[in-house]
């Protein structure tokens, strides 16, 4: 670490995209080590300003900055400390929750917030105020976090608290508020590294929501995928898979798990070759996924163990899976209506339906309490993501009819994965965005901190 | 900034008052393209133009740009680039010229070199290097089939179409990994007040639809778009056609 401190951060110009592979711009790419080398990084940033980035999970263009410089917080990957006795993490913002996870499980502790990947950062977890299937029990992951050290464009280290503006602006703030250093995290106790899962079908949409609604509060993680080609009467059928952490006494006696009932087991299928063609994921074909995916489902089954990675990060266990839609990328449409809208989901899931978008990977989620930041996603409700194929004609002008209706029911869409918002929506879906860019206007009155999303959405 | 389907939000128009560019314009107003730029020699038309675009609730402001003065371009695009981002550049101003006449007035014939070709290459260096700054950005270039291969019957409009199109094919690979990109557009024959009068050849089309098929070719991030797409075909065999076979076609 020490040796190699003193020479300068890497540099190189590079084309940049999010997860979706959409809009690409070229950037600087600094890759600081240490976190004076992040200073010197965005004090010398220039005119058209610095952006954090991570592992490049969001799927739009939040975490590219058009002709200025993107830092690479990666390399800044150090965990400080960890107390095992009270069950915090004191870390870099570059630390994956990969890497937290093969640190923190044989000692009997777990994140307390995985999203369906494993590969994104603490940093871009608290920038992008993350969620997982633990949503209606545990909140967002800024709601574990106890502190934070943030860079701020005038160049100072600030420890931000909860209940501050500045971490509320900062939670959910895209990185827009300055470079999160350091964080400090509060974590979930388990006994073993192994999750049991009960599974059930879902007939149709109204079904889906009543079992969920139902029993949703007995299980601490949450999740349905749904078959959004199905149409008619299967309109909205879907698949839950709802589980705990195992306690040690629901492993069988003489499971090899039981000698190490704490290990982190991953597998990795070969990565998606590097060239893919477009036009594979088709109606046909993602028809047919759905449907095998649907059938191959227990009608009804309780108590399974699954891996963590099986369980949570399915898709991790395939690299750069999102290769698969070919060099036009996709775009993953997230949005969220709050109780009392079932009517608006409803509607929004039958125009889906109806117009017949070639998406696999659909998940429908339960949202408990909103979370402290401004800008952070979650409204009490339901959470509904997919992923499209970006070229498919008419794409655009649909989602921007669907924006329509989530606005309408009081909704909104989430910045993590957002590449083609209307600007003029982002007010109704954040009724805090004014107090965001007063903050910002104050904090960093010469924009050292911009994005791609920032200029797009004029955040 | 572009979003994931290549749509802009802002756009300079060089030819403020090209049908092509004015119906791509409308195209992308009612998409995501709030701020216009009108670059032209200042004249009713432009202002009219101007007033059009703003009906259509964009933010439009026009700028006084002469191809036929190189010298001064990069003054005045570089204060549109000093506004703000630009996320498209559409390179559509240029003449036809009367073929019969110029071949008899080579000083109007050389206009047309001028306007077409040099005029170009002036614009879109300047746009190009600020397109560079910005890291993003896409600049079209309207070129013309006439430009593939040259004919009889207007091969001076077509030897301009021609060096433009070489340039703008040769700025895309110098640009390349710039984060700019480069899109040449050759429309066959476009209905349009440019060719009222004029005989209609094979495969015509219309302004929208050359506006059409630049907001696909923005989504793709083509590199060259021809309208109607058939054309692309045809040509590849026109192309090749022996000199003496050439020279029998009609038109």
């Amino acid at each position: 670490m020490s040796a190699d401190t003193d020479t300068a951060p890497v540099i190189e110009w590079g084309s940049v995209t999010g997860w979706g592979r959409t809009a690409p711009t070229t950037a600087r790419l600094v890759r600081p080590r240490t976190y004076e080398e992040t200073a010197v990084a965005v004090r010398a940033c220039g005119a058209r300003g610095s952006i954090a980035r991570g592992l490049g999970r969001a799927y739009g263009d939040a975490a590219q900055n058009a002709g200025g410089a993107v830092l690479d917080m990666t390399g800044l990957d150090r965990v400080h400390a960890i107390d095992v006795e009270g069950g915090t993490v004191l870390c870099d913002a570059g630390v994956s929750l990969h890497r937290l996870m093969e640190v923190l499980l044989p000692l009997g502790w777990f994140v307390p917030v995985t999203p369906g990947t494993r590969y994104v950062t603490v940093g871009g977890a608290i920038g992008a105020d993350i969620h997982g299937k633990n949503h209606h029990v545990s909140g967002s992951f800024t709601r574990h976090v106890l502190s934070l050290e943030l860079l701020t464009a005038d160049g100072r280290v600030r420890t931000v608290t909860p209940g501050t503006p500045l971490f509320e602006a900062t939670a959910g703030g895209m990185g827009l508020t300055g470079v999160i250093l350091t964080a400090t995290v509060r974590l979930q106790p388990v006994e073993t590294s192994l999750m049991s899962v009960d599974t059930e079908r879902a007939a149709d949409l109204d079904d889906l929501l009543a079992r969920l609604t139902a029993t949703d509060h007995r299980y601490r993680y949450s999740v349905a995928w749904i078959d959004l080609l199905a149409r008619g009467a299967a309109t909205g059928r879907a698949v839950l898979t709802r589980g705990d952490h195992a306690p040690l006494d629901a492993l069988p006696r003489r499971a090899r798990a039981r000698r190490d009932p704490l290990a982190f087991r991953t597998t990795r299928l070969p990565a998606a070759p590097a060239s893919v063609p477009e036009g594979l994921l088709t109606r046909t074909t993602v028809g047919l996924f759905n449907e095998l995916w649907f059938r191959k489902a227990p009608r009804s089954r309780t108590g399974q163990l699954q891996r963590i990675p099986s369980f949570f990060h399915p898709l991790d266990g395939v690299p750069h899976w999102n290769r698969i839609y070919g060099p036009g990328g996709f775009v993953q449409y997230q949005f969220a209506v709050g109780h009392g809208q079932e009517e608006a989901l409803r509607g929004i899931v039958g125009r889906i339906s109806a117009r017949r978008c070639p998406s696999f990977l659909a998940v429908l989620k339960r949202f408990g309490d909103a979370d402290p930041g401004w800008l952070s996603f979650p409204v009490p409700g339901w959470t509904l993501a997919l992923d499209i194929p970006a070229n498919l004609p008419g794409l655009g002008a649909f989602l921007d009819e669907l924006d329509e209706e989530v606005a309408g029911a009081g909704g909104r869409v989430y910045l993590a994965k957002d590449s083609r918002l209307r600007p003029e929506l982002l007010a109704a879906m954040y009724p805090r965005l004014a107090d965001f860019r007063a903050l910002r206007a104050e904090l960093d009155p010469d924009g050292v901190f911009v994005s791609d999303l920032s200029r797009r959405l004029d955040l | 900034m572009k979003d994931a389907f290549g749509l802009p939000q802002s756009l300079l128009v060089l030819g403020g008052t090209s049908e092509i560019a004015l119906a791509t314009a409308r195209r992308l107003i009612a998409r995501r393209t709030r701020t216009v730029w009108l670059a032209g020699r200042p004249s009713p038309a432009l202002d009219e133009a101007a007033e059009g675009l703003r009906a259509l609730g964009a933010d439009v402001r026009t700028v006084a740009f002469d191809a036929l003065a190189p010298e001064s371009h990069e003054a005045a695009l570089g204060k549109v680039f000093a506004e703000g981002d630009i996320d498209l550049v559409l390179l559509a101003f240029g003449i036809l010229g009367d073929q019969a006449h110029d071949e008899q007035d080579p000083v109007s014939a050389v206009r047309v070199a001028q306007t077409n070709y040099t005029g170009a290459v002036s614009a879109g260096l300047v746009s190009a290097a600020a397109l560079q700054n910005q890291g993003h950005g896409s600049l079209v270039v309207l070129s013309s089939v006439a430009g593939e291969r040259a004919r009889r019957a207007n091969f001076i409009y077509g030897s301009s179409k021609a060096g433009l199109d070489a340039f703008a094919q040769g700025l895309g690979d110098a640009l390349y990994g710039t984060g700019v990109h480069v899109m040449v557009v050759r429309p066959g024959f476009v209905r349009s007040r440019m060719t009222a009068g004029l005989a209609e050849a094979p495969l015509a089309t219309t302004p929208e639809a050359v506006a059409s098929a630049i907001e696909l070719g923005l989504r793709r991030r083509s590199e060259t778009v021809w309208v109607p797409g058939a054309l692309r075909a045809v040509m590849a065999a026109v192309r090749h056609l022996p000199r003496p076979v050439f020279r029998r076609l009609p038109g």
